[in-house]
């Protein structure tokens, strides 16, 4: 009898099928946030609870002070190499040759209330940045959460959080866990000592497996990069061989808070805007418009409904699929104002010049913010800084650093908008060597810096920026404008360089051809010293001319 | 007048060589006139025939190569501050080498610089550049670099045979070096040949392309037979070697000595040996009138000898490099393309697609070369390629 293949049916495939929860997924795919390899793990949850810590204190008006250490994880306990499951129930393996490390970050900022710190950390995607529209560090929610979970998977270890609102309130602790098939925190409330000194602020403590790693893309090139951006922010850095680096704030005033806006109608695509007709509180499609949109005057939501045929009058949660498809239409016939831009807040020129002055040294800085400009319907605004000279090394390629709403980005520098931008633009024109397609080459860091309600990332681990032609042009102009300066300031320096050049040729080789003369004609001493000064005469009125 | 003006300052370099002293007031002329616009207050320059070869003329009745009168001036600038000190610190250098008879070799010239503190050399051939300058500056006036006591490294070929050069030692005696009197061995032409004086009736000159064909003439007395001087060229021949040839051919004056080439039958020894002996080479055209021989003529090999000596079985291919060389001569070498029988001799090896060197003789017999072949082409020596 021949054996039958056996196919599934239907019934047994529906057997199989279940929902798989956001914490599974990010347990399968860590790369897509930002944990591929041992070194950039650390980096990355460095990097979530620093911006979180960043953002928390500006919010609250607080100049933030930001302590950074790691160390190492002496001796491997046993019981501690638990392997947690993963949602098919097969273990989930940390990176082989990767060490153990304790991260902490600890900050001054405003803390976190009692409830809802197992959220913030045991849940993913949960946070306040996603569904508003302003500028901030984090945007989705899912960084530090995922950096918890991340050290659960590898370690087994749950995240440990102290957090104290206030001087007078009572500080608490947890350690929080993720249940990876509810995506729910597990979370149990921790002892703190009687006389455990706790100052206000939050503290994150997370057991991971890593490996540290100096210079190049790694914390302490993180730290620095950051303090560029955030002059007005103190880090102390303690590596895992205890050396402690700190980077000192060069200005005491804050980043402006930033102003939360609605979004702009050009920028929302038809599955977000039937969204928002589900959640809006407006009672009418007209009224949605108005309220949930900025730019929309009851004139110009009349003229879109107008365009799309749809009544005023209609509630938006009875507004069909096609309906919506045609209000998504009728939107983009209609002529809107760009969007408010006094929503965002740059770093600004004098404080990139600060920061740069602080963390490289050279001898020429310069600086400048645009003028803000909108990508489909999101505002934002590009800022540029150049140092040049001075200790910077003279035959490699430029450092290049870039930032999305003060926050350096390190990895995937050929995918973003900003490395092409400084491809595109012709530095020779500037005084500067520059091979064909590469950033140029010569004593140069250069800074470009995009704020923006809405960074358009390449991906969820916000490592490069993506390549909108409003993007690309306001970088290329932005270093264009500073170009400009250093090529002025390459161009004197230059000169002075030759002038004194030429000067010292007359006393290194006017003399030569004074004895060469005074060997062939046998001139005396005295007539070869009056050629000499003649020469020097010449040679003098002939630069002038 | 000019050359009584001459002749006055001649005077002046007592027990010295007339020619040596000539350089040396060619070396003072040019000095003195620097001196003079300084003096002045004038901008001092010098004037270099220009070298590109835009600036090369083949000088048909003449039969070599000549520099054109373009110049290039080299005022004293911030720019031309260094090497315009430098050539001048080597013009003191050669005045010196001739006061004292003595002589520099590039090298020695490089590692001199390096006594002159800032305007020293750091490379030779920053020094080889400067030196070149001055040997197109004094090639102007006739004087070779030679004669600037500025001497090749690599030394002249070797000669054997109906000949006796008259040299002076540094303590000025005179000695005569009888050329047939080597035995197994030969004279070697010196870096500098222009103080040589010759004693000879030989019947011609046989300027020899490789080693094996000059050791078996020589060792078998070839020269004594054919009452001839044979000269090893060692591929293309040295500047002292092509030197040596047209002083040696025309000592007597009048007519000069005639001079045969004998080379393998390839695209290089005709394009390269040959052409450098007769007409002088491309990018050194500033000095060619006096380091070619214009009346040598091509003995062969010749493609046609290949025919006629039943040699084909004894020859190779054509390698594209040769192919490419040999294109390139018909197309771009003005010596070339002035000689219709050359033109027609290239492209006759370029359709048989085969080479044969010197030694395919031995095919026949090892003292064919001897005995046969050269007797047979020198009964018609008007027949050999211009």
């Amino acid at each position: 009898m021949i054996k039958k293949a056996k196919y599934a049916t239907a019934e047994e495939m529906a057997a199989a099928q279940r929902e798989i929860s956001v914490a599974e997924f990010f347990a399968k795919n860590r790369h897509l946030l930002g944990f591929d390899n041992p070194a950039k793990a650390v980096l990355t949850t460095v990097r979530e609870a620093v911006d979180n810590s960043l953002d928390a204190c500006e919010e609250a008006g607080i100049l933030p002070e930001i302590h950074v250490e790691i160390t190492p994880v002496a001796a491997k306990k046993e019981g501690q190499q638990l392997l947690l499951e993963g949602g098919n129930g097969k273990k989930q393996k940390g990176f082989g040759g990767a060490d153990r490390l304790i991260v902490s970050v600890q900050d001054n900022g405003p803390g976190i209330v009692k409830e809802q710190i197992p959220k913030i950390f045991g849940k993913l995607l949960y946070g306040s940045k996603f569904h508003r529209l302003r500028m901030s560090r984090g945007q989705q929610g899912i960084g530090i959460s995922a950096a918890a979970l991340y050290s659960q998977l590898t370690t087994g270890q749950q995240a440990t959080i102290t957090s104290r609102t206030g001087g007078r309130s009572k500080p608490h602790r947890f350690r929080v866990g993720i249940d990876l098939a509810k995506n729910a925190p597990e979370a149990r409330d921790a002892e703190i000592g009687e006389k455990e000194e706790v100052p206000q602020g939050t503290k994150v403590v997370l057991e991971i497996e890593g490996r540290y790693q100096k210079h190049g893309k790694s914390v302490d090139e993180y730290l620095k990069e950051t303090a560029v951006a955030n002059p007005h922010a103190r880090f102390v850095f303690k590596d895992p061989d205890g050396n402690v680096t700190t980077h000192e704030r060069a200005s005491k005033e804050l980043p402006p808070p930033a102003k939360e806006i609605k979004p702009h109608p050009y920028g929302v695509e038809l599955g977000v805007l039937i969204n928002m007709m589900r959640d809006t509180s407006s009672r009418t499609v007209k009224g949605f418009l108005q309220t949930d949109f900025s730019r929309v005057s009851p004139d110009k939501a009349g003229e879109i409904l107008k365009h799309a045929g749809i009544s005023e009058g209609y509630h938006p949660k009875t507004i069909a699929r096609d309906q919506a498809d045609r209000l998504y239409e009728g939107i983009q016939q209609t002529k809107l104002m760009a969007p408010p831009t006094d929503c965002l807040a740059p770093i600004g020129e004098k404080q990139l010049v600060d920061g740069l002055k602080k963390e490289f040294e050279a001898e020429f800085y310069t600086s400048t913010t645009r003028p803000p400009d909108v990508y489909r319907g999101n505002p934002f605004q590009i800022e540029a800084a150049l140092a040049y000279g001075g200790k910077l090394p003279a035959e490699e390629p430029a450092q290049v650093l870039r930032f999305a709403n003060r926050v350096p980005l390190l990895y995937q520098a050929g995918a973003c908008a900003i490395s092409k931008a400084v491809a595109a633009t012709s530095w020779r024109n500037y005084n500067l060597q520059q091979p064909k397609g590469s950033p140029p080459i010569g004593p140069l860091v250069i800074v470009v810096h995009m704020a923006s309600v809405w960074v358009p990332f390449t991906s969820e681990a916000k490592e490069a920026i993506a390549s909108y032609e409003e993007i690309l042009k306001e970088i290329k102009l932005a270093l264009q404008e500073c170009g400009r300066r250093v090529g002025i300031h390459v161009n004197k320096s230059r000169r002075a360089e030759d002038e004194a050049r030429k000067r010292s040729y007359i006393d290194m080789y006017l003399p030569h051809i004074g004895i060469a003369l005074q060997q062939i004609l046998k001139l005396s001493d005295s007539e070869r010293e009056k050629t000499c000064g003649n020469l020097k005469s010449i040679l003098e009125k002939t630069r002038k001319v | 007048m000019a050359a009584k003006k001459k002749q006055e300052k001649v005077t002046r370099h007592k027990g010295m060589d007339l020619r040596d002293g000539l350089v040396i007031d060619q070396i003072t002329d040019v000095a003195g006139a620097i001196h003079g616009v300084i003096g002045k207050r004038g901008s001092p320059q010098l004037d270099f025939p220009a070298r590109t070869l835009a600036n090369v003329i083949y000088d048909e009745k003449e039969g070599y190569f000549e520099i054109g009168k373009q110049k290039v001036e080299r005022t004293l600038t911030y720019n031309t501050v260094k090497t315009f000190a430098q050539t001048l610190r080597f013009m003191a250098l050669s005045k010196e080498l001739v006061e004292r008879n003595d002589f520099a070799t590039k090298r020695d010239a490089y590692y001199q610089s390096k006594n002159w503190g800032e305007a020293k050399f750091d490379e030779q051939p920053e020094s080889d550049a400067v030196m070149d300058d001055v040997e197109a500056l004094f090639s102007t006036y006739n004087v070779s670099r030679e004669e600037l006591r500025f001497y090749p490294e690599e030394h002249g070929g070797a000669v054997a045979g109906q000949l006796v050069v008259m040299d002076t030692d540094r303590d000025g005696a005179e000695l005569e070096i009888d050329c047939t009197k080597f035995g197994s061995g030969s004279y070697a032409i010196p870096r500098s040949v222009e103080h040589l004086r010759f004693k000879t009736d030989a019947k011609f000159i046989l300027a020899i392309e490789t080693g094996g064909i000059f050791e078996r003439l020589n060792y078998h007395k070839y020269w004594q037979k054919a009452n001839c001087i044979l000269i090893e060229l060692g591929g293309v021949p040295t500047r002292a070697t092509r030197r040596f040839i047209r002083r040696l051919s025309e000592h007597r004056g009048g007519k000069p000595i005639p001079v045969y080439a004998f080379t393998d039958c390839d695209p290089y020894a005709f394009a390269n040996i040959y052409r450098t002996l007769k007409v002088g080479s491309g990018n050194a055209a500033h000095i060619s009138r006096f380091f070619c021989v214009p009346h040598a003529t091509f003995l062969g090999v010749t493609p046609q000898d290949i025919l006629d000596h039943k040699l084909m079985d004894a020859t190779h291919k054509l390698l594209d490099v040769d192919v490419k060389r040999a294109k390139d001569a018909l197309k771009n070498d003005p010596f070339f393309q002035m000689q219709p029988k050359w033109q027609k001799a290239v492209k006759q090896q370029l359709s048989m697609g085969v080479r044969a060197e010197q030694q395919a003789f031995a095919k026949w017999d090892l003292n064919y070369v001897m005995d046969k072949y050269l007797p047979a082409k020198l009964k018609n020596p008007k027949s050999f390629l211009p």
